[in-house]
C-alpha cells in the first residue's frame, strides 16, 4: 500500500515539520507525526525532509495500456454550434496521436448534427462518432453521459480531452468516476509519453502553484482544458476522416432532467469576473471620448474600468474602480489607457496575467508594472488600434 | 425535505509561494477556514429550509480539526454534521474524495438534494459533486445560478450554459452545485453558537463505511498522481514600445493577436 512513512525517531523540531505542507496534512499530536486526510500526495514534505518523510510505492494494479488506442475529443456544442474550445482540442489531440501513432476521434451528440459533424471532418479526424437523437436535443447529464460511456466501451481510447466549459466540466467527472479513472481539469499543458502515459500540468492554489499530475495505472485518461488554451488546426481542404453513426437504446436516454426553457445569456456587470479589461484614466478629456475605450472592449469582449478621478467627475461608475479604495482584478489581460500609475491604482491590478499601459509620458510609473510599456497618445493610438481590428474581422 | 451540504476546510489563503531553487514552501501562518464557496451552498440550504422546511445535513471529508467548519455550519442554521476522518484517507484525489463522500452520505443521512460548492480554493477542480453524484447514481446539475422552485419531487433551477441560461426541473433525489452569488451567505450567529452548542457530531471512519476496499480510499483509491509541483513561470517580459502611433498600433495588435485576444 502507497503512502508517506514518518521515521519519528528523527524527529527534532515537529513545529518546522508541520509548516512543510501546504495543506495542514502534518499533525503533531502525542509526540508522534502524522499525516492526515488532507494530504494531497504533493511529496514536498519528502523532498524538503527526506531523512524524515519517506515515499513508499504502490503496488502497481496491472493494466493493458496497448489496449487502450486514440485520443478522443469531446465535441462541445449548443445547437450545434460547436464551441471552439472543441477545435483547439482536435489540434492538440493531434499533435498527442503522432506521437503515439494513434487515431484522432470527435464525439459528437446532439439532436440534427449531420451539419456539425461534416464541418468537424475539416480539421483533420479520423473518425466522428455520432449520436442523433431527439431525446439528446438539450444537455441532460445521463443520456450524454451514456453515450459517452457506449463510445468508450466500444473503442477504448486511450485520452479523452474535453473543453473546460459548464458542459465538459459537468460530462468529463461524471464519466471519469464511472471508468474508476483519473481526470485533470483546467490542463495548461499537455504532452504525452511513449508508453501513452499523459503528462498533464494545470494551476492549482488560484494560480500560485504548478501541480504536474499523470495518470499511470488506469485508462482513459481524463483532462478538461479551458477555452483559448491552445490553437486551433488550420482546416483541410479534402477531409480524410469518416462519420460513423451510432445508435442507443431508448431506455438509456432517459432523464430525470426537463429543460423547461432556454435563454440569452446576460453579461456579467461585474470587473472581478472579466478576462480582459480596458482601464481608462485622467488622460480623456471629454466624458464622450470615453467611447474610444468602450469601442475597444467591445472588440476585445472586455469590460471598461477606471480609475478614482473618473468615478469623482461622475463619468464613471464607482463599481467600476480598481484599486486600494475600488476593485482588486485579477485578468488574463488589462490594458491601462492614460493612467499614471499611482501605487494605489497598481494595488487593485499588478496581478493581471498580462499588462499593457499606454501612456504618453515615458517617465510614467505604470511602465514600472507594465509587461508592455507603450509610449504614445491615446488620442492617436486607440482610434488606429479600433480600425485595425475592424478591418480584420471585415 | 432533506439536505446534504458538502463543505471542506482549507488553508487560510492560497497566497503561497515556492522557492524556485530550493523547492521550499513559504507562507504565512493563516488558519485554515471554511471554503468560501461552500458558504453559498450553506447559504442556499438555510433558504430552502426557511422557505419550505427541511432538515441541514453538513459533511466534510478531513481531518477531526474539520470540527470548526461543521460548528460554524450550525451557526449558519444547519442541524446535523458528520465527519469522514481516518488516516487511510489521506492523498485522496477527486475520485477518492467523492467515493469517500458517497459512501459517507450512505451512512449518514437520506438526502433528497445534495448542495456542493461550485469548486474549492485548494483543489480548484469543481468535479467533486459531479463524480459524487454518479457513486450516488443520481442526477446532477452543475453550476447553478438560482434555486426557482420545489415541491414534493422536484427542484427547479437555472443552470449556466456555455451559450445559455436553462431553466431545468429535475427530480429528487439529485445533486446540485451552486455558483457564487446565488444567495448572499448569512454571518454565523451568536445566539445559534449557544443553542447547537450541545450538537452531537458524528464520525465514521473506514471501518464504518459499507464498501470497506482499501484499494478505493485514500492514495490507494486514487488514480491520479502528482508527479511534481513547481512555481508558474511569471510574465516577466518588459518592453517599451516607441515610435509613431501607426508602428505603435500594428505592434499592439500583433501581440493581441498571438495572445488569441483577437
Ligand atoms: C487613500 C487613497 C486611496 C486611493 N484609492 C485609489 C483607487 O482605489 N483607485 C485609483 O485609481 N486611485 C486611487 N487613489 C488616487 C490615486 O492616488 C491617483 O490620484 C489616481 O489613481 C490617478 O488616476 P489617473 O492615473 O487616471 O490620473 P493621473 O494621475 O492624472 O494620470 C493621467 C496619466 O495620463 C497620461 N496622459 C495624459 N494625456 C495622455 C494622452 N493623450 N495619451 C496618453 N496618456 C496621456 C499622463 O501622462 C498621466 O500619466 C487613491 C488615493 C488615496 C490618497
Ligand atoms: N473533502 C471534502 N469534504 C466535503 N466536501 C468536499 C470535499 N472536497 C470537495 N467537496 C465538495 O465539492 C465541491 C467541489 O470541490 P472541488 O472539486 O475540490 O473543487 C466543494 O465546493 C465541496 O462542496
Amino acid at each position: 500500500m502507497a503512502k508517506i512513512l514518518i521515521h519519528d525517531e528523527y524527529v527534532k523540531s515537529p513545529d518546522k515539520l508541520i509548516k512543510l505542507c501546504p495543506f495542514n496534512a502534518i499533525e503533531y499530536m502525542d509526540s508522534k507525526l502524522s499525516i492526515n486526510s488532507g494530504c494531497k500526495m504533493c511529496k514536498l514534505c519528502v523532498k524538503q525532509a527526506p531523512e524524515i518523510f519517506e515515499f513508499v510505492e504502490a503496488q502497481i494494479r496491472g493494466i493493458h495500456k496497448e489496449e487502450w488506442k486514440g485520443v478522443a475529443v469531446y465535441m462541445d456544442h449548443v445547437e450545434g454550434n460547436i464551441h471552439p474550445v472543441s477545435f483547439e482540442l482536435i489540434g492538440k489531440a493531434r499533435a498527442l496521436a503522432e506521437k503515439i501513432n494513434h487515431p484522432v476521434h470527435a464525439v459528437l451528440m446532439g439532436s440534427h448534427m449531420e451539419h456539425a459533424a461534416e464541418q468537424i471532418l475539416k480539421y483533420g479526424v479520423d473518425e466522428v462518432f455520432l449520436y442523433d437523437d431527439v431525446a439528446l436535443e438539450n444537455f441532460r447529464i445521463e443520456p450524454y453521459a451514456a453515450c459517452f460511456e457506449d463510445y468508450i466501451l466500444a473503442h477504448k481510447p486511450s485520452i479523452v480531452l474535453v473543453g473546460g466549459t459548464t458542459i465538459g466540466r459537468s460530462l468529463a467527472p461524471r464519466l471519469a468516476a464511472r471508468f474508476r479513472t483519473g481526470l485533470t481539469a483546467d490542463c495548461t499543458f499537455l504532452d504525452v509519453q511513449e508508453n501513452t502515459d499523459l503528462d498533464q500540468i494545470r494551476p492549482a492554489f488560484g494560480g500560485n502553484i504548478m501541480a504536474h499530475i499523470h495518470t499511470p495505472n488506469h485508462r482513459p485518461q481524463f483532462a478538461t482544458v479551458r477555452y483559448k488554451i491552445f490553437d486551433a488546426p488550420e482546416m483541410i481542404k479534402t477531409p480524410f476522416g469518416k462519420i460513423t453513426k451510432c445508435t442507443l437504446d431508448q431506455s438509456l436516454l432517459k432523464s430525470q432532467i426537463d429543460v423547461l426553457e432556454v435563454h440569452a445569456k446576460e453579461k456579467s456587470e461585474s470587473i472581478e469576473d472579466a478576462e480582459v479589461i480596458v482601464v481608462v484614466g485622467s488622460a480623456f478629456k471629454k466624458k464622450e471620448d470615453l467611447n474610444m475605450a468602450f469601442k475597444l472592449a467591445d472588440l476585445l469582449d472586455a469590460r471598461v474600468a477606471s480609475t478614482r478621478p473618473l468615478i469623482e467627475k461622475g463619468w464613471m461608475d464607482a463599481k467600476l474602480q480598481i484599486g486600494l479604495s475600488g476593485r482588486t482584478v485579477r485578468p488574463k489581460l488589462i490594458i491601462t489607457c492614460g493612467v499614471s500609475g499611482s501605487v494605489q491604482f497598481v494595488a487593485g491590478m499588478k496581478g493581471a496575467d498580462q499588462i499593457m499601459a499606454i501612456n504618453i509620458d515615458k517617465e510614467a510609473s505604470i511602465f514600472n508594472t507594465a509587461h508592455y510599456a507603450i509610449v504614445g497618445d491615446i488620442y492617436e493610438v486607440l482610434p488606429k488600434l479600433i480600425e485595425r481590428i475592424e478591418n480584420e474581422r471585415a | 425535505m432533506e439536505i446534504l451540504v458538502c463543505i471542506k476546510q482549507v488553508p487560510g489563503t492560497t497566497q503561497v509561494e515556492i522557492d524556485a531553487v530550493t523547492g521550499v514552501l513559504k507562507r504565512d501562518g493563516v488558519a485554515s477556514k471554511m471554503n468560501p464557496y461552500d458558504l453559498y451552498a450553506l447559504e442556499s440550504a438555510m433558504i430552502l429550509k426557511e422557505k419550505y422546511g427541511a432538515t441541514v445535513n453538513v459533511m466534510t471529508m478531513g481531518p477531526a480539526q474539520a470540527e470548526r467548519i461543521i460548528k460554524e455550519a450550525f451557526m449558519m442554521g444547519a442541524d446535523r454534521g458528520a465527519i469522514l476522518s481516518d488516516r487511510k484517507f489521506a492523498g485522496s484525489d477527486v475520485w477518492a474524495t467523492a467515493y469517500t463522500l458517497a459512501q459517507g452520505t450512505r451512512k449518514f443521512c437520506k438526502p433528497d438534494v445534495i448542495i456542493c460548492g461550485k469548486m474549492t480554493t485548494d483543489g480548484d477542480t469543481a468535479q467533486v459533486g459531479p463524480e459524487m453524484a454518479e457513486f450516488l447514481d443520481m442526477p446532477h446539475i452543475a453550476n447553478v445560478l438560482k434555486i426557482i422552485e420545489v415541491t414534493d419531487a422536484h427542484i427547479t433551477v437555472e443552470m449556466d450554459m456555455p451559450q445559455t441560461v436553462e431553466v431545468a426541473r429535475v427530480k429528487f433525489p439529485c445533486l446540485i452545485t451552486v455558483e457564487k452569488g446565488i444567495f448572499q451567505p448569512r454571518l454565523p450567529s451568536y445566539k445559534l453558537k449557544k443553542a447547537t452548542a450541545h450538537f452531537n457530531i458524528q464520525y465514521f471512519a473506514l471501518k464504518d463505511l459499507e464498501d470497506q476496499d482499501e484499494m478505493k480510499y485514500g492514495l490507494n483509491g486514487s488514480p491520479t498522481q502528482v508527479k511534481r509541483i513547481f512555481p508558474p513561470i511569471g510574465n516577466d517580459a518588459h518592453e517599451i514600445w516607441e515610435g509613431n502611433s501607426d508602428i505603435l498600433t500594428h505592434q499592439i495588435f500583433e501581440s493581441l493577436m498571438r495572445s488569441k485576444f483577437i
